[in-house]
């Protein structure tokens, strides 16, 4: 990764760590911006409705029903307004900080491109969402806004009449052009609801509602803000003057003074500009992935483990097509699966403990078989431990432990090990411990690796750390890139923690041959 | 689980960060709550005025008469004494404040075959103060001179939003 990206990417973690002691991790709003922002739309179209029962779309009956929701039904529509507008200015704000986020953590190119390229979309959405909103007010911001945009639009020469000509005078504005104005913040967030959806398409279990208690907080935190500093309007609009000194949400109107300042078509060379850039982002330049993970049908029973594990919806369950005595088996979409390697950590018939004839398990990476992994393990075996007990870590490419390291494998997730592989580190003698050092707890790089860790470690979710494997000789370290002195301290008390245990008694050691054997299996 | 126990599941023990969070989370709203209305914008200097032009005004049509064996060919029905070109001309326009031309323009006429009406919408800027508007238009290139003229006196006012229009009922030029 490029420089900026991981000075932003570690100043994403620092800042996430500080918000881990204050929400807690699984309550961090930086790890859950995406579900906050469903929130949000949630609480805009659900105030949206409420304010509708007292919203007149009449000229003058606009501004003044407005106004007493606003003034005289503080208590309830006044709040509720407050909500609307907040909610929807947190919307941007979560927005903007969700792409900048995904983008530092190199989340958006390669076969993630689609949710890149929808979300850009959906900016677009948020924004006419939020500027329809603010034109249905009628004070002096709703004309400047309906002013403004109408003679960008008209710039187009799309319009058979110049809709800008609609504020010339009041006497040349219509009830009607609120009934519009009305339809169209209607439509274009069930339309923005819509790409919402769409967006969330090419991940398993996408994450739509915030942790309860974030939840909370954020009803919570918009309550009383709204309470505290409520929604207003601006003098009402006339259309004999001009707006001079408007109060402008800077969050989703902030184009506005650009588009006064500065030519209609650099304002449209602009928007074309910045939307054909970011949705070419993901291509320039195009990441490069390990190919897709390969079926072998010979050791697969369509037991759907992988199905259930892969964050990305790569793999389905298609009948089977061979001879063997199940119904189904499993089938990779290459151009959904981004080599995280889940898949092979899921399988039943991942286990390195397997001699007879070649390690093949019934779902593999073809650049990072079980089999390399395996010698790559047992080459880590030898290498000096941080402390007084032999370690062998396994850690992510994401997180405090990505980088080489003696006694260390680093692989896509930590979720690609099986759990057998632990079984098979210890009870060969390879080391007297296991440390995982993941992503930090509050959000893996591939969504699930450290659920699925945890899970099968403790033995709720398939395939199970075998009961043999003693949970003393596991740690599990979840450190995010801006953590490696706490990884590199964890890793050192535990090393001098197993250092003063006795020898793990049911130790089978590997023999040389059979080190030899897994070895030259992995090179060919 | 009722729903009451999920939420208090998932609440329980967790008081520190409920308080810790929702204070960070007020924090955030009041900032958002400042930032949706300040600081102003100003759009207008503070003495300033804004004068629009605007209208929507169809150019000639380039026509003749139709001949006797023309006319002879056609329908009865269909026997209208003039054929014109589909495409319309352009409006001239022109525009001086206080005598100084602001404005010298030939308006397209609109749609693809360019038989659809001129249109303009024009900002202009004025301090507030006396003005003494001359507005000319020319619709058929064959006219000698202009086919439309109007002048008007105005006082602009701070912050004061005029616009001139054209009634094409009456024909003639307005202010609004």
């Amino acid at each position: 990764m490029t420089s900026p990206r991981i000075a932003i990417r570690n100043g994403f973690d620092r800042a996430e760590r500080l918000l881990d002691r204050v929400f807690g991790p699984d309550w961090n709003p930086l790890a859950q911006l995406g579900p906050l922002g469903w929130f949000l739309f949630w609480i805009v179209a659900v105030t949206g409705i409420y304010l509708f029962i007292f919203f007149d779309t009449g000229v003058h009956a606009a501004y003044e029903s407005v106004e007493w929701l606003t003034e005289d039904h503080w208590w309830h529509a006044g709040v509720a307004r407050s909500l609307h507008r907040y909610a929807s200015d947190l919307m941007v704000l979560m927005m903007f900080t969700h792409l900048l986020r995904e983008w530092s953590m190199d989340r958006y190119r390669g076969k993630r491109w689609f949710s890149w390229v929808t979300g850009v979309v959906v900016i677009w959405f948020v924004y006419l969402s939020g500027i329809t909103g603010y034109w249905l007010v009628w004070d002096e911001l709703a004309q400047y806004v309906a002013v403004v945009s109408t003679e960008l639009l008209d710039t187009l020469g799309i319009f058979a009449e110049p809709i800008a000509r609609n504020f010339l005078s009041p006497q040349m504005l219509s009830s009607r052009f609120f009934t519009l104005m009305v339809f169209l913040h209607i439509a274009i967030p069930l339309l923005l609801l819509l790409l919402m959806w769409v967006h969330i398409q090419r991940i398993t279990e996408a994450r739509t509602k915030p942790p309860k208690g974030l939840a909370l907080i954020t009803l919570g935190g918009l309550v009383v803000g709204s309470l505290i500093l409520p929604a207003t309007s601006q003098g009402p609009a006339d259309l004999a003057t001009v707006p001079r000194d408007v109060g402008i949400d800077w969050f989703l109107l902030s184009l506005y003074p650009v588009i006064e300042s500065v030519p209609a078509g650099a304002i449209w060379a602009g928007v074309a500009g910045f939307t054909v850039l970011m949705a070419g982002l993901p291509w320039l330049p195009r990441r490069r992935e390990g190919a897709a993970a390969e079926v072998f049908l010979d050791h697969c029973n369509g037991c759907s483990r992988c199905v259930a594990d892969c964050p990305y919806a790569a793999i389905t369950l298609v009948p089977r097509t061979d001879d063997l005595p199940f119904t189904h088996e499993a089938l990779v979409d290459p151009a959904r699966c981004v080599s995280c390697g889940i898949c092979m950590g899921s399988c039943p018939s991942s286990t390195p403990f397997r001699r007879s004839g070649a390690l093949v398990t019934g779902i593999d990476l073809p650049e990072r078989p079980l089999s390399q992994v395996r010698a790559e393990v047992i080459a880590a075996a030898g290498m000096p431990a941080p402390g007084t007990g032999r370690v062998l870590t396994l850690s992510c490419a994401h997180g405090a432990g990505a980088a080489e390291a003696p006694g260390r494998v680093v692989l896509p997730c930590v979720a690609m090990a099986p759990p057998s592989l632990i079984d098979y580190i210890i009870s060969r003698g390879l080391a007297d411990g296991v440390a995982v050092a993941g992503c930090a707890e509050r959000d893996c790089y591939n969504r699930f690796g450290v659920a699925w860790t945890e899970a099968r470690f403790d033995r709720t979710r398939d395939p199970y750390l075998r009961e043999r494997v003693p949970r003393e000789r596991l740690l599990t370290v979840w450190a995010g890139p801006t953590e490696k002195v706490r990884l590199a301290g964890e890793l050192k008390a535990f090393s001098d923690r197993l250092g003063a245990m006795p020898g793990f008694e049911n130790v089978r050691p590997l023999t040389a041959e059979e080190a030899a054997e897994a070895v030259q299996e992995a090179a060919q | 689980m009722s729903w009451a126990a999920t939420w208090a599941a998932a609440l329980r023990g967790r008081a520190r960060h409920l308080v810790a969070g929702g204070v960070v989370s007020v924090a955030l709203v009041l900032g958002a709550a400042v930032l949706s209305a300040w600081p102003d914008w100003q759009s207008l200097p503070e003495d300033g005025a804004l004068l629009r032009l605007s209208f929507t005004h169809s150019g000639a049509r380039n026509c003749r008469d139709r001949t006797e064996e023309e006319l002879a060919r056609l329908p009865p029905n269909m026997r209208g004494a003039q054929i014109c070109e589909r495409r319309r001309a352009p409006v001239h326009i022109e525009m001086d404040i206080d005598g100084r031309p602001v404005l010298t323009a030939d308006l397209m006429p609109s749609g693809l075959a360019g038989s659809g009406p001129s249109r303009i919408y024009e900002r202009i800027g004025l301090p507030a103060g006396q003005y003494a508007l001359a507005i000319r238009m020319r619709d058929d290139p064959a006219a000698s001179g202009f086919t439309h003229e109007a002048a008007f006196d105005i006082l602009l006012e701070p912050a004061q939003s005029a616009a001139i229009d054209f009634d094409s009922v009456r024909n003639t030029f307005f202010l609004h």
